[in-house]
């Protein structure tokens, strides 16, 4: 007997806006004509993103449901309301640094340096398509950790990595770098996909079910024999995810990706994308192999320990402005695998979970706010991508300099700044075990961080205390949009960082009200 | 007595409003510095204003706190939670920290309506007026923290503002190496204070003064003491006492006003504040830290005061000065209860007549081109009469002379001492016999005899925007000291919050120490007199004895510095490089060490191919699935 | 394990279909030689000789491909809907026709933007 399915639309609503909003926009660039396309994209681009918003909001007031949505298979928690918003905000941001700048190809099927290419940029074409294209990307981050089904999961992966694919080729500078990036995060993606999808498969195996909470069912009644399926299924499932969070080993694409992407791109990649890949680790490890951590915990240890060595070490050689900021994402990335590592009991769990969305929102707001000032610093050629460009970067305009030296020591978790109240939430949550492994752990954590910063300080050393050259790089002017962007990352840098309060208070609230635990 | 409880503030009224004395100067610099060029006009007048504000509010909360009876006179008020269950941003309001309010925000308020005349020819008067707003908001939050995150706070900002303010003429090459310099010496102190934060928290798990005092006697000996060393490196520092005294006298290449707020009156006096203010808990009486202190002190009063004797330039000779003043506050905060009040009072009354003494200093270069070499001053006293006469009691003052300020509190500082331990106590009454001597040599020189300088110069007193400062800092520089030690108004006051002896000291004019002292005071002065009076001064320096050039040199200390910690700093950097060199990649840097090298060959994994990224994913996806398979079969 | 018997008796014989229908052509197929014939690949690029830098390759094959690729895997979610039409009702078919209407969407790009034009 078949039934019909029913569908909670209210609790769906921020994901439907956004698709509807998405689909309206493939629409406009099929029927506007091309000069009132990016007119007509940016508000509404915009507001359906404030919309959904303002339906996160509403949903927060109006409490949070108890049951998953969608015939189980969406999870409107609270940790996913909180991840929404973030999102949501993060790619408000975004947005409003991919309308600012030309940062994008005008034709991207034209051979860099091509006559072809150079009509287009003549007659003022424009792929105005990225404005659907971020949309569909950000609404498959909304349903990728909100996803209570690990099917859900991969299609919620699939809509939120293959516009990422494509946006990386469009950077209108260093056609090459971004083509090239595109393809290898194309190829690199599909790979871990396929790994993802494997171990879904094998956790079919072992559950009978793709289910999260049916999984977590079917490891609480334990033995059964198919203790491989789970084992190598979780290990597959595992790359898949942390190839996402840009864990080491599968950190590789990170550096190259991130440097090749147009810049605004990269800024919603590292924060958006990282905020919902997290999400998803924590639903799979924490709700569907939660009761399972014995055998994970100890893989995770290692990852998360090599992730944050990898990043702080392999940062400090890097010369490129984004590639650094790409391995400082990894080295972030292996500290917030930290807080994955602090579930147990419900209190604890509530404490880690909080922790670690705090540090998601600070992270991916001074993101944003460093790659925004990175797309302001020029050469002829685009931006002002080699570190040398930026020796003196102090002395011609300090308040920039400035402020990107506060988002760096904010990266290092200096404390005042959000970045400290990060790593000290993650961290405590992970002591409070008292387990000697976590610890330690943490301590490698805190030795990392300090190698981290070295290579922070080192740039605002560059800044500050080398002598301009002659012909170094121009500051343009920013326009109104990217100095709200600027203005507004370091508002919340501060802000979180002395009165980090409030935010940890709804961040703990809505850590209480995950499903299960 | 001991100090009374801390009591958390309820009650309304100016003590919940406390937080206002640091809103107000904090906004003031930022509007400054954020509002740019177009605040240029009126900049200056905000500044004044904020100060003056802060000041306002200070004195109301001075007025609130003495209406309360004395045991209720520690308040702490709560402003939030900063870190929960480690540290709380909240106000100490006690006798201590309102009495460190109200000499920051007076002294504080006159010092800017003075720097309004003497940076009105600086084109960039207004970033100058921000970061003393800076300055006066970073150091109220320093005195008025009810715990050691938020003092640390305040710490590192008066530093950042003396960094700022030292290099404010950045474009002297000499005045950025001053800048720099005190920023790396004062980072030494810094990390002792760090370290001992680190000990306190490890040790009691909170760093509210209101939790870890009254623990403090249930921990170790050794840890008690470990903390006050640690504590006392971190006051050497900012108070420039030995060993890391030497940034002080090369801070005198800012401008002038900031010499005399921050190098004289107050930031080089936070040191004493963190003693005191810890004092009961960490240096207590008869204490192996408080011994130190009291060395450190002793030690530091010398070494300024012989540094004085030898100093050409008029600034330098008076930062010398300050060393040896801070020096006698160090020794009086040494030796506990009985010298507490003694120190902050001197610390009081040298607040007011070392600025006086500075800004009067400002007052002849202003009028002489920004000439700072005595040498060519001299008879100066009749073309500036009022720097003169104010400048005179400001000296007056600090050799105490009888009944002026420095004669009740010195005398109070060597009278208690000599209780404590007479050799220290003689040993302070040589240094006042030094300071009689540096200090009539520099009024000498500056204002008596014929005059030396060039026809270029056009002496001229300044206008009355910086001499009236000069006159109300003067006034108080002579009755100040007899209002704070007489009937120990201050000892009493004080009593609440740093604890009182059982006996109350009496005042001994006529005691031998204290004649001695006057004594080898009128000395000093006669040989200055002799020396530089009666026979003709020098325009250039001569070569002087061993003795003047081990003082020119500032003992030394910076070729001891340089021996002991730049030099062998340097090769063990250089080692670490030529190890290195193979590993570093050269466009950028010269710095990585050790941790480049392994970037750079861990580097080479990350060749860009395509192919070989998705292997390293295959492989990594074995490795785990071999990890977990051996995990969980375990 | 004998869930996943028939699986292996399926690979099993498709495997040996495979190598049959392969490895028997040789024997019985018909010899008639051309140029077309003795190409790499038969998807109307001369893989050799190659222009100087790589050349460019027309992509309009690949594209219609493609193309056709997505609305057909699209077209196959109507195929259960259409058995159990009669019970899913009418929030199936609401369900069906906003699905529709996606693909549509996306069509209408793909026309507008000439990706059905040859030339």
């Amino acid at each position: 007997m078949i039934t019909a399915p029913t569908i909670e639309y209210f609790a769906l609503a921020p994901l439907l806006i956004i698709f509807g909003a998405a689909i309206i926009g493939v629409l406009v660039e099929a029927f506007a004509p091309r000069y009132l396309r990016r007119a007509v994209h940016v508000p509404l681009t915009l507001l359906s993103l404030v919309g959904a918003f303002a339906l996160v909001i509403l949903q927060t007031v109006r409490g949070v449901p108890t049951t998953p949505a969608a015939m189980g298979s969406v999870a409107v928690d609270g940790p996913t309301l909180f991840i929404w918003g973030t999102i949501l905000v993060l790619s408000f941001v975004s947005v409003l640094l991919i309308n600012d700048e030309e940062q994008f190809v005008p034709s991207a099927a034209a051979v860099p340096g091509s006559a072809e290419e150079e009509k287009a940029i003549t007659e003022g074409a424009a792929h105005t398509e990225v404005y659907p294209l971020a949309l569909f990307a950000i609404g498959g981050m909304l349903l990728f950790p909100a996803s209570n089904d690990l099917l859900i999961m991969f299609v919620a992966l699939e809509v939120m990595s293959l516009p990422l694919y494509l946006l990386c080729g469009l950077a209108r500078r260093r056609r090459l770098l971004s083509q090239e990036a595109s393809v290898k995060y194309f190829l690199l993606g599909a790979f871990s996909s396929a790994f993802f999808l494997y171990g879904t498969a094998l956790l079919y195996g072992f559950a009978g079910t793709v289910d999260l909470l049916g999984i977590r069912e079917r490891l609480a009644v334990g033995g059964g024999g198919t203790e491989t399926l789970l084992l190598v299924g979780t290990a597959m499932l595992g790359v898949g995810l942390l190839f996402k969070i840009g864990a080491a080993p599968f950190q590789a694409w990170k550096p190259d990706v991130y440097q090749g992407a147009p810049t605004p791109i990269t800024a919603l990649m590292a924060s958006g994308t990282l905020v919902a890949a997290f999400g998803a680790v924590l639903r799979v490890f924490w709700v569907a192999l939660g009761n399972d951590s014995w055998n994970w915990e100890p893989i995770m240890w290692g990852v998360a320990a090599l992730t944050m060595v990898a990043g702080s070490i392999l940062a400090i050689t890097q010369t490129d402005i984004k590639r650094m900021l790409a391995y400082s994402s990894i080295a972030h990335a292996g500290f917030l695998l930290v807080g994955v590592m602090a579930v147990g009991e419900r209190g604890q769990n509530a404490l880690a979970l909080s922790g670690l969305l705090f540090y998601l929102v600070t992270y991916g707001i001074t993101t944003v706010g460093a790659f925004a000032i990175v797309t302001l610093v020029r050469d002829p050629g685009g931006e002002a991508w080699h570190l040398s460009r930026w020796a003196g970067l102090g002395k011609r305009s300090p308040k920039l300099a400035g402020l990107f030296a506060f988002f760096l020591l904010a990266f290092a978790g200096i404390p005042l700044t959000s970045g400290f109240f990060g790593k000290y939430a993650v961290f405590r949550s992970a002591v409070a075990l008292g387990e000697a492994w976590l610890t330690g752990l943490v301590v490698l954590a805190v030795v990392a961080s300090a190698a981290a910063a070295f290579f922070y300080v080192r740039v605002i050393v560059l800044m500050f205390f080398s002598d301009p050259s002659a012909d170094g790089p121009t500051v343009v002017t920013p326009s109104w949009a990217t100095s709200t962007v600027v203005g507004f990352s370091a508002f919340a840098t501060v802000a979180l960082g002395v009165f980090p309060q409030p935010v940890l208070d709804l961040a703990e609230k809505a850590a209480k009200s995950l499903f299960v635990q | 007595m001991e100090p009374a409880e801390i009591l958390s503030h309820t009650g309304g009224g100016a003590i919940s409003l406390a937080w206002l004395m640091i809103v107000l100067p904090l906004a003031g610099a930022a509007i400054l510095l954020i509002g740019g060029r177009a605040t240029n006009k009126w900049g200056h007048l905000l500044g004044v204003l904020m100060s003056v504000g802060a000041f306002v509010v200070a004195a109301l909360v001075f007025l609130q706190l003495i209406g309360l009876d004395p045991a209720q006179r520690r308040q702490s008020v709560n402003l939030y939670e900063f870190i929960p269950g480690v540290a709380n941003i909240g106000l100490l309001i006690d006798p201590l920290s309102i009495s460190f309010c109200l000499l920051i925000t007076f002294v504080g308020s006159l010092i800017h309506i003075y720097s309004i005349g003497y940076m009105s020819h600086d084109p960039d008067r207004r970033r100058f007026f921000a970061y003393l707003n800076l300055f006066v908001a970073a150091m109220l939050l320093l005195v008025l923290a009810d715990n050691y995150v938020a003092l640390f706070i305040g710490w590192e900002g008066v530093g950042l503002a003396s960094y700022l303010l030292i290099g404010f003429w950045q474009y002297k090459p000499s005045a950025a190496v001053a800048a720099k310099k005190a920023f790396v010496v004062n980072r030494v102190g810094d990390f002792g204070l760090l370290i001992a934060m680190f000990i306190i928290f490890a040790q009691f798990g909170t760093l509210q003064y209101a939790e870890v005092f009254p623990a403090a006697s249930q921990a170790s000996q050794g840890v008690l003491t470990a903390i006050g060393l640690l504590l006392l490196l971190g006051a050497c520092g900012k108070s420039a006492q030995l060993p890391l005294q030497s940034w002080l006298l090369d801070a005198m290449e800012g401008p002038t006003p900031v010499s005399a707020l921050i190098h004289a009156a107050t930031m080089v006096t936070a040191g004493v504040y963190l003693v005191v203010r810890s004092g009961a808990a960490f240096f207590p009486e008869g204490s192996t830290a408080g011994l130190v202190v009291t060395i450190v002190g002793v030690a530091t009063l010398l070494a300024g005061a012989i540094i004085g004797t030898a100093k050409d330039d008029i600034k330098k000779g008076l930062a010398g000065s300050t060393m040896s003043q801070i020096g006698y506050m160090m020794l009086a905060a040494g030796i506990g209860p009985a010298g507490y009040a003694f120190a902050i009072a001197h610390l009081i009354t040298h607040g007011f007549f070392k600025a006086d003494l500075f800004l009067g200093a400002g007052s002849v270069m202003h009028a002489m081109n920004d000439e700072v070499d005595m040498r060519r001053y001299g008879g100066l006293r009749k073309l500036l009469p009022i720097t003169f006469v104010t400048f005179f009691i400001g000296y007056l003052a600090i050799i105490g002379f009888p009944l002026l300020s420095g004669y009740f509190t010195k005398d109070g500082i060597i009278e208690s001492v000599m209780h404590h331990n007479a050799i220290l106590g003689w040993l302070a009454v040589l240094g006042a016999g030094i300071t009689g001597f540096y200090m009539t040599r520099m009024v000498v020189m500056t204002f008596f005899g014929p005059k030396r300088w060039d026809e270029k110069a056009h002496p001229h007193e300044s206008p009355a925007v910086m001499t009236w400062p000069l006159i109300i800092l003067s006034i108080f520089s002579v009755g100040l000291g007899a209002y704070l030690i007489l009937s120990n108004r201050l000892l009493v006051f004080l009593g609440p919050a740093v604890g009182q002896p059982a006996e109350l000291p009496g005042f001994h004019p006529f005691s031998v120490p204290g004649l001695t002292t006057l004594a080898l005071v009128a000395v000093g002065a006669g040989i200055a007199i002799a020396k530089y009076g009666r026979s003709e001064v020098p325009v250039v320096q001569p070569r002087g004895s061993f003795l003047t050039v081990f003082a020119r040199r500032d003992l030394y200390g910076d070729a001891l510095n340089e021996a002991l910690f730049m030099r062998p700093g340097q090769w063990l950097t250089r080692l670490a490089v030529f190890f290195d060199n193979r590993g570093i990649d050269g466009v950028v840097n010269g710095l990585a060490a050790g941790v480049g090298g392994s970037s750079g060959r861990l580097r080479k994994i990350q060749t860009g191919y395509v192919r070989s990224y998705a292997l390293s994913i295959f492989v990594g996806a074995a490795v785990l699935a071999g990890a977990w398979f051996v995990v969980g079969t375990l | 394990m004998e869930l996943y018997a028939p699986i292996l008796v399926l690979a099993v014989l498709g495997a040996g279909f495979a190598v049959f229908s392969v490895s028997i052509a040789p024997f019985t197929g018909p010899k008639r030689w051309n140029r077309a014939k003795l190409d790499a690949y038969e998807c109307g690029i001369d893989p050799t000789p190659q222009p100087i830098g790589g050349g460019r390759f027309p992509l309009k094959y690949m594209i219609t491909a493609m193309l056709f690729i997505v609305f057909d895997i699209e077209i196959i979610f109507l195929y259960p809907w259409a058995v159990a039409f009669d019970k899913l009702g009418v929030f199936g078919l609401v369900e069906m026709v906003l699905f529709i209407v996606t693909v549509l969407v996306a069509y209408a790009y793909v026309w507008r933007r000439r990706g059905l034009d040859w030339d």
